[in-house]
């Protein structure tokens, strides 16, 4: 009896604990150190960013709690993202970096966990467009002159970007469509990567990041922005749009913060409300500009909208793609 | 040259003084911890790095990327743990010598030969960083293709008296290395398991590889209670060291030249520097059989290629922002958070904050000797370990290393399977150098071998593509070389074997 009595206490001790964390879940929010899962290794542009964006995490203005950052890199962020899906947190203390077109791509083409639905997205902090270069003694001087040795010798144009999947891959074959195009992708280890075979001449074009081509610009020519409008690092650059080839923004790399499903709305709600102010920190803002990284900050109502369309425009050019 | 000098003495202003220090005295830490590789220490300062000035910070992450791949050889040399893949070949003959009771000697040969290989490294992208960057850019698919392979040829020289099993071994490696998605086709190949998505990852294998079947090993004898061991520092140490470097000139120079090159080329892997200037030295020495022996020339090719990488992997990355090496590229993160865009402006209009990072990398080299040579003084106090509790220490740092590289538990999996696979082999007498050697360099054979066919289809066809142009040729010879001088000393080796069994018979 005396251990059946010491059982309900139990029971009962736990059920108010359970209740009382429910009711102060997302008053209380956060009370421990944030994780944010960077899927990418350290020192990459993501990762730089993601580090930028979380300096003021623990001003009480913000989040008032540290944010660590945890990378978990492979197979182009599928490991990092699939782990998180599975094995993060549901409390809303661990949060991921997004980067898009990837991860949509990667959810549309391979069998993965993760996918628009599945995540909850915070806000948005980054945009970077992918930009069509060349070397500057490369005999393409313009977009017109690209297009014009790819129609006539078709498959002959051979076009880099940082692998399979990512923006630049997205870029070409926008390209590839919209101007009725056969070129040959080829994806390199990293945006570093490509970039060196562009300017050593081992391809003859590449879509590259705008702020890593935007710092080699003394050694390459910039063609194009793959965007809706010019971007103002490189205001005398024409968009893909004024040229008279139809590409959206759909191969823009944006980056910003998602919880996955399953977490208390209110707790989405609430790191929602603090994400867009911290972004615009003006010391975080300063760091971003420093290190020559576009922003581009966006609540969550607005990437929620911006996954669905993303999503159409991806699954239309992805379709032959898919690995089943 | 004279900018150097006249911003030489900036490095002595007591902030960069101080980030030198704790630069190098944390990279030998960092160093000598398994699984916290040398870009790993610099990833995890750069963020650190955001609110101080440009040089210091700069001069901070040069000395911990200095003195980390040196540090790296202290777990190498006393625990048989390569750290990185960088020190697989100080292994071969540093682990002997530890287990002979010469750890202290293993140990001085590391700093000195780093020193030697970091000081020359400096000097070259002091001199000649404008043609180093040149050669650089030369450097595509086939070029890296035939580099690969160039190194994939070093495991005929690497398992005398085994070729075949040293063969199947690197068949092995590069057969692993193809776990996960393919980056060049996206489609999963023996991905049996969420785990290897990502593929085998470096770190973890080089510990199932090396330490495993150490701690197999040590686990064995434990229950023998050895006789008490009683390693002390040696007196006069560092005179016979440096005394000893007079003698190993060809190797210096071979480790100063080639890791320079394999340095200065992005991507070729840096990471097979050690291991291919000691399969050089190795064949080019009248007594190739003492190396592996525990003969400190074969510390020194090792340990000197691998700091002649360091300075030229930032050569390309300063003047073309290219990175020469994965480290390389988590530094450019700490260059652009101060607003340092890689470029001629870095040598004009900033060259103050460049040239003091350079003389700081400079200076890093005297630093790292110091205080490495100062550690190594305590190097005994781990050869005294008995074998009880070394096995348990050893057992901990594998599992901690392999689980930091990326903060999984499937890569401490990884290593134990790898590690008992390894320790199975290694009772059949297959060597395990030859096995990571494949996994490295796979790879890179492999991706840019697809990548070359797929440029050299839209243009000169892919016979063309490999084998025209003079690097290509130059480098095919090499491959060539390399093998036959394997080859024939395979052959040799076994004549002189069937000559000394025939001799016993006579008796």
């Amino acid at each position: 009896m005396r251990k059946f009595l010491a059982g309900i206490m139990c029971c009962s001790l736990l059920l108010c604990a359970a209740v009382a964390q429910a009711r102060s879940a997302a008053d209380s929010y956060p009370d421990a150190p944030l994780t944010l899962v960077v899927v990418y290794t350290p020192g990459g542009a993501t990762d730089l960013q993601a580090r930028i964006s979380a300096i003021k995490a623990q001003d009480p203005k913000y989040f008032g709690q540290p944010m660590v950052i945890l990378n978990k890199p492979g197979a182009g962020g599928m490991s990092g993202w699939n782990w998180f899906m599975d094995r993060g947190s549901k409390d809303g203390l661990t949060i991921t970096a997004y980067n898009m077109p990837h991860f949509i791509a990667q959810s549309i083409v391979n069998k993965t966990r993760y996918n628009i639905n599945t995540f909850e997205p915070l806000g948005n902090w980054g945009a970077d467009p992918a930009v069509l270069c060349v070397a500057k003694d490369s005999k393409f001087k313009s977009v017109d002159d690209l297009v014009k040795f790819a129609r006539e010798n078709p498959g002959k144009l051979t076009i880099n970007g940082a692998g399979l999947y990512v923006g630049h891959h997205i870029a070409t074959l926008q390209l590839q469509k919209a101007a009725g195009l056969k070129v040959t992708y080829i994806p390199e280890k990293g945006g570093t990567d490509a970039l060196q075979s562009v300017l050593s001449g081992k391809v003859l074009a590449g879509f590259n990041n705008l702020a890593d081509v935007y710092r080699s610009q003394d050694r390459l020519t910039i063609l194009a922005v793959a965007d809706v409008k010019r971007h103002e690092f490189l205001p005398d650059v024409p968009t893909f749009r004024e040229l008279g080839i139809d590409i959206d923004d759909a191969s823009v790399n944006f980056r910003g913060y998602a919880m996955p499903k399953g977490v208390d709305p209110a707790i989405v709600e609430k790191a929602a409300k603090i994400l867009p102010a911290m972004f615009n920190d003006p010391e975080v803002v300063k760091r971003m500009r420093e290190s020559g990284s576009p922003m581009l900050v966006m609540d969550r109502e607005q990437v929620k909208k911006m996954f669905v369309e993303k999503q159409k425009t991806l699954e239309a050019l992805l379709k032959d793609l898919r690995n089943d | 040259m004279e900018q150097f000098l006249l911003h030489l003495p900036l490095v002595f202003d007591w902030m960069n003084l101080l980030a030198l220090l704790a630069g190098t005295v944390g990279g030998l830490f960092f160093g000598a911890m398994p699984g916290l590789s040398p870009t790993m220490a610099v990833a995890l300062l750069v963020p650190i790095t955001f609110y101080m000035p440009p040089a210091t910070s700069l001069i901070l992450l040069g000395a911990v990327y200095t003195s980390a791949v040196a540090g790296g050889s202290i777990s190498a040399i006393l625990l048989s743990i390569p750290g990185a893949p960088a020190s697989i070949a100080t292994l071969f003959d540093g682990h002997t010598m530890a287990k002979q009771g010469r750890a202290q000697e293993a140990l001085y040969t590391t700093f000195v030969s780093s020193f030697i290989g970091g000081v020359f490294g400096v000097m070259v992208m002091i001199l000649f960083s404008p043609p180093m960057a040149e050669f650089a850019m030369r450097f595509g698919p086939s070029e890296l293709f035939w580099t690969a392979i160039f190194g994939i040829t070093v495991i005929t020289g690497l398992s005398s008296g085994a070729v075949l099993k040293g063969l199947f071994g690197g068949a092995l490696g590069v057969l692993l290395s193809t776990v996960g998605y393919s980056t060049l086709t996206g489609e999963p190949r023996f991905v049996v398991h969420d785990a290897l998505a990502s593929g085998i990852t470096m770190v973890p294998a080089l510990i199932g590889f090396f330490a495993v079947p150490q701690i197999i090993d040590l686990m064995e004898n434990s229950h023998i209670l050895l006789e008490k061991l009683t390693f002390k520092p040696e007196k006069g140490m560092l005179r016979k060291v440096v005394m000893a470097h007079r003698k190993y000139l060809r190797t210096l120079a071979m480790g100063c030249g080639l890791g320079t090159l394999i340095g200065v080329v992005p991507g070729a892997g840096g990471n097979v520097a050690g291991i291919m200037v000691y399969d050089q030295a190795r064949k080019l020495d009248k007594h190739p059989e003492r190396f592996g022996t525990g003969d400190p020339e074969g510390v020194c090719a090792s340990e000197c290629a691998n700091n002649a990488t360091v300075a030229p992997a930032i050569i390309p990355l300063l003047t073309l922002s290219i990175p020469g090496s994965p480290t390389a590229a988590v530094l450019l993160g700490g260059l652009l958070i101060h607003g340092l865009f890689p470029g001629p402006d870095l040598f004009t209009e900033k060259a103050e904050v460049t040239y003091t990072f350079i003389a700081g990398l400079f200076l890093a080299q005297f630093t790292m000797l110091i205080f490495g040579l100062l550690a190594s003084r305590y190097s005994h106090l781990v050869a005294n370990a008995p074998n009880y509790m070394m096995f348990a220490a050893v057992m901990i740092l594998c599992v901690f290393g392999s689980y930091c590289v990326q903060n999984s538990y499937e890569d401490v999996l990884v290593m134990f399977t790898l590690g008992v696979l390894m320790f199975v082999m290694g009772k059949f007498g297959f060597p395990s150098a030859p096995i990571v050697l494949g996994l490295i360099l796979g790879p890179i054979a492999e991706e840019n071998f697809l990548r070359g066919e797929m440029i050299a289809e839209t243009n000169v066809g892919v016979f063309n593509y490999f084998f025209t142009g003079t690097l290509n040729i130059v480098l095919i010879a090499l491959c060539v070389l390399s093998l036959a001088w394997g080859l024939y000393s395979e052959v040799k080796f076994a004549r002189k074997m069937k000559a000394q069994a025939a001799a016993q018979a006579g008796e």
